[in-house]
């Protein structure tokens, strides 16, 4: 490729659009269903269902400590997929770029997508690129579509149907760091902080549980609105509540630092390699010791209980024991984190 | 994490609760002041650690709360004017005012950006020569002076396209307002970081004509319960006065030089508050000699009438004889998504602390 910008023709369909293609896409996500360049991907999925899942990512900025835009969009739809009991296969990814970004940029936004990848074990089969003039757009926009086999068993985790009282609520790690992350990169770049994003795929992680226990209630990987949010869909017009206990739950002190310093509740704070995971209690050690052993599980812990008490409410007793509701993120707390 | 850990070590704020709950025979009502105490009292669960004898009434202390409608209404006719854009704290975007709010403006076109510093507002207008930039400036003692620094900054580098609109206030007045208005309590829990600047001497008549506690709290759970076994303390033994519990960090005398740059650039002058209305010397305008900083009179800008939310009780919340429970429209219409009055706006507002952490 010679040219240094992308330029309107690259999204054309001509010339330029077919060389960006073979000479970007099809080079750093090489596969076998890419390689055939037909239309649509055509695949095999012998299972009971698919799990199918859209996502758009518009970050800002689109590389920041710990990720980038491409990593970001592959994680995200991995996730999604994973945490539906599902074993994430294939991914779409379509590029809305602003013309005049660099191509080079293009380039490690495009590696960092295809090490992901293949790291989760998914292959990218499809995909589309538009230019849109420049200031029409804010450097480049990706959307990943993904599908993965969902088996039989498995289906009732993304509903919750199962949950009962008593089971175990487990996370698989710290909370805020991506929010915080992407918070010192855009607004405070003189403010020296090593905080990263905690962006990475789960898939891994979620099949050691799934095969370490067949008592997983219910998985939600806890994104923008932070922990709040998911805690508080797990319960919401349910016929049981929960409880948490705030102690128990990791908190960088970096991520507390800022946190603090700029008035944000790392409950609220946006993560992007985090699971929320509702668990007999039976099975509850067994999980947390499985978790431990994959690299995106080491600070696990065990963080509440589901209860039959206060249904539909999620309470958690303070770091110094005292007992509030835990509430909803309300509005947007901020803007373009993914 | 150093100087937090501390201040939120379970043992010793329980054993502050026991100790609280000894002393405490009368039944007592006090107000915190602040907004972030507010959001602390709320976060960190403390009204279930208190006996029953002890209430706790959320005050006037949040900027954004008691920052009056008309400022808003005025701010969205600045930001709608072709050459003006509009720098604010993050809070005030989403504040409605009679017809519209800034963020629905900035949706059609209104340039309204969020700074965290005045500073970056004076950066902002250096880069954007053509046009006029306004800083809503709000807060009280605590946030005044920086803005007090901002318009020094944009004297000395002749800035001529910098404006300062200013809703700043003082604490003072809005504290004594209360009690003239019959609200009753025993004791106030006084705002730490307005303390840091203006020292502990503002409250002297507190005690003195009204037999009212006050004890300058800091944020943390420690703090805030050590603060309410002090006030307890004095409402039992009888001995009403100005005590600092936040001596880390509040000096009796306070901070000298903000103080200083706050009277150099401001003078008092009679201000309206939300819920409150107009109270005599409570707010600052700035000195004629800062007059080509002042929006207000820099910028003549036409402002439609300003119309209050029927069945909103944010006046009366504020003044601490509601509480956000005793609203029609709390939870029903107004949520932190689609807030009717400004104290479901800020997370400091007591009707957002509440809706998060105590419905």
């Amino acid at each position: 490729m010679s040219k240094k910008n992308i330029l309107l023709g690259h999204g054309s369909g001509g010339k330029l659009s077919h060389d960006l293609i073979k000479q970007l896409f099809v080079k750093h996500f090489d596969n076998p269903v890419l390689q055939q360049q037909t239309d649509a991907a055509l695949l095999e999925v012998k299972t009971d269902s698919i799990a199918f899942t859209t996502d758009s990512f518009v970050v800002d900025p689109i590389f920041f400590p710990g990720g980038d835009i491409g990593k970001l969009a592959v994680c995200g739809t991995v996730n999604d997929i994973a945490v539906s009991g599902a074993k994430p296969l294939y991914l779409s990814s379509s590029f809305i770029i602003e013309e005049g970004f660099s191509i080079e940029e293009l380039e490690k936004i495009v590696v960092s997508m295809a090490n992901e990848a293949k790291k989760a074990g998914v292959i990218i089969v499809t995909g589309d690129t538009k230019v849109i003039n420049r200031g029409k757009c804010d450097k480049v926009f990706i959307n990943t579509s993904g599908i993965g086999a969902l088996h039989e068993r498995q289906k009732d985790i993304s509903s919750g149907n199962n949950i009962q009282a008593g089971d175990k609520i487990i996370i698989n790690g710290s909370i805020g760091d991506h929010g915080m992350a992407i918070m010192a990169e855009r607004e405070f770049q003189n403010f020296k902080t090593d905080i990263k994003s905690d962006c990475t795929c789960l898939n891994h992680l979620v099949e050691k549980v799934i095969d370490v226990s067949s008592k997983i209630r219910f998985m939600r990987d806890a994104t923008r609105g932070g922990i709040s949010t998911v805690l508080n869909e797990l319960v919401e017009d349910k016929n049981f509540g929960l409880d948490i206990d705030e102690a128990s739950i990791p908190v960088k002190e970096n991520v507390k630092g800022m946190c603090e310093l700029l008035g944000f509740d790392p409950f609220y704070v946006a993560n992007e390699g985090k699971i929320i995971f509702v668990v007999a209690a039976e099975d509850a050690e067994k999980v947390l010791e499985a978790m431990k052993q994959d690299d995106a599980g080491k600070e696990s812990a065990i963080i509440g209980t589901i209860t039959e008490e206060h249904p539909g409410k999620g309470w958690i007793t303070t770091e110094i024991g005292g007992k509030r509701i835990i509430d909803m993120l309300a509005g947007e707390q901020l803007p373009r984190i993914c | 994490m150093k100087y937090i850990n501390e201040y939120r070590n379970k043992d010793l704020v329980l054993q502050l609760a026991e100790n609280i709950k000894k002393i405490s025979k009368k039944q007592v009502s006090f107000m915190e002041v602040c907004g972030g105490h507010t959001m602390s009292i709320q976060k960190f669960g403390i009204p279930s650690l208190l006996p029953p004898t002890i209430k706790l009434l959320s005050g006037p202390g949040c900027p954004v709360c008691v920052t009056d409608k008309r400022f808003i209404d005025q701010s969205i006719a600045y930001s709608r004017l072709d050459d003006v854009i509009i720098t604010t704290y993050g809070d005030l975007i989403r504040v409605p005012g009679s017809t519209s709010s800034l963020d629905e403006e900035k949706a059609v076109g209104a340039d309204v950006r969020i700074v965290y510093s005045i500073l970056d507002a004076l950066k902002i207008a250096k880069e954007n020569k053509d046009k006029k930039i306004i800083f809503l400036g709000i807060g009280f003692e605590t946030t005044a002076p920086s803005s007090a620094v901002g318009v020094l900054n944009a004297e000395k580098e002749n800035l001529d396209n910098f404006f300062l609109f200013s809703s700043h206030k003082v604490m003072p007045p809005a504290m004594v307002a209360l009690i003239d208005e019959g609200v009753r309590i025993d004791g106030y829990i006084a705002p730490g970081h307005v303390s840091t600047i203006t020292g502990s001497g503002i409250y002297k008549d507190v005690p003195l004509k009204y037999n009212l506690g006050v004890v300058i709290s800091g944020f943390e759970p420690v703090d805030l319960l050590q603060s309410i076994y002090m006030l307890v303390k004095q409402i039992e033994e009888n001995d009403t006065k100005v005590e600092i519990q936040y001596k880390r960090v509040v000096r009796p005398e306070g901070n000298i030089t903000a103080q200083e740059i706050m009277k150099k650039v401001f003078k008092p002058k009679d201000d309206w508050w939300r819920g409150l209305g107009i109270l005599p010397n409570s707010g600052l305008a700035l000195n004629e000699q800062y007059s080509r900083f002042d929006a207000e009179k820099m910028i003549p800008v036409e402002v439609e009438e300003t119309k209050e939310e029927k069945g909103c009780i944010c006046g009366v919340i504020l003044k601490g004889l509601k509480n956000p429970k005793d609203c029609k429209l709390f939870k029903s219409v107004c949520t932190p998504v689609n807030p009717v009055g400004a104290c479901m706006v800020s997370n400091e507002g007591a009707c957002n602390a509440y809706y998060r952490f105590s419905r």
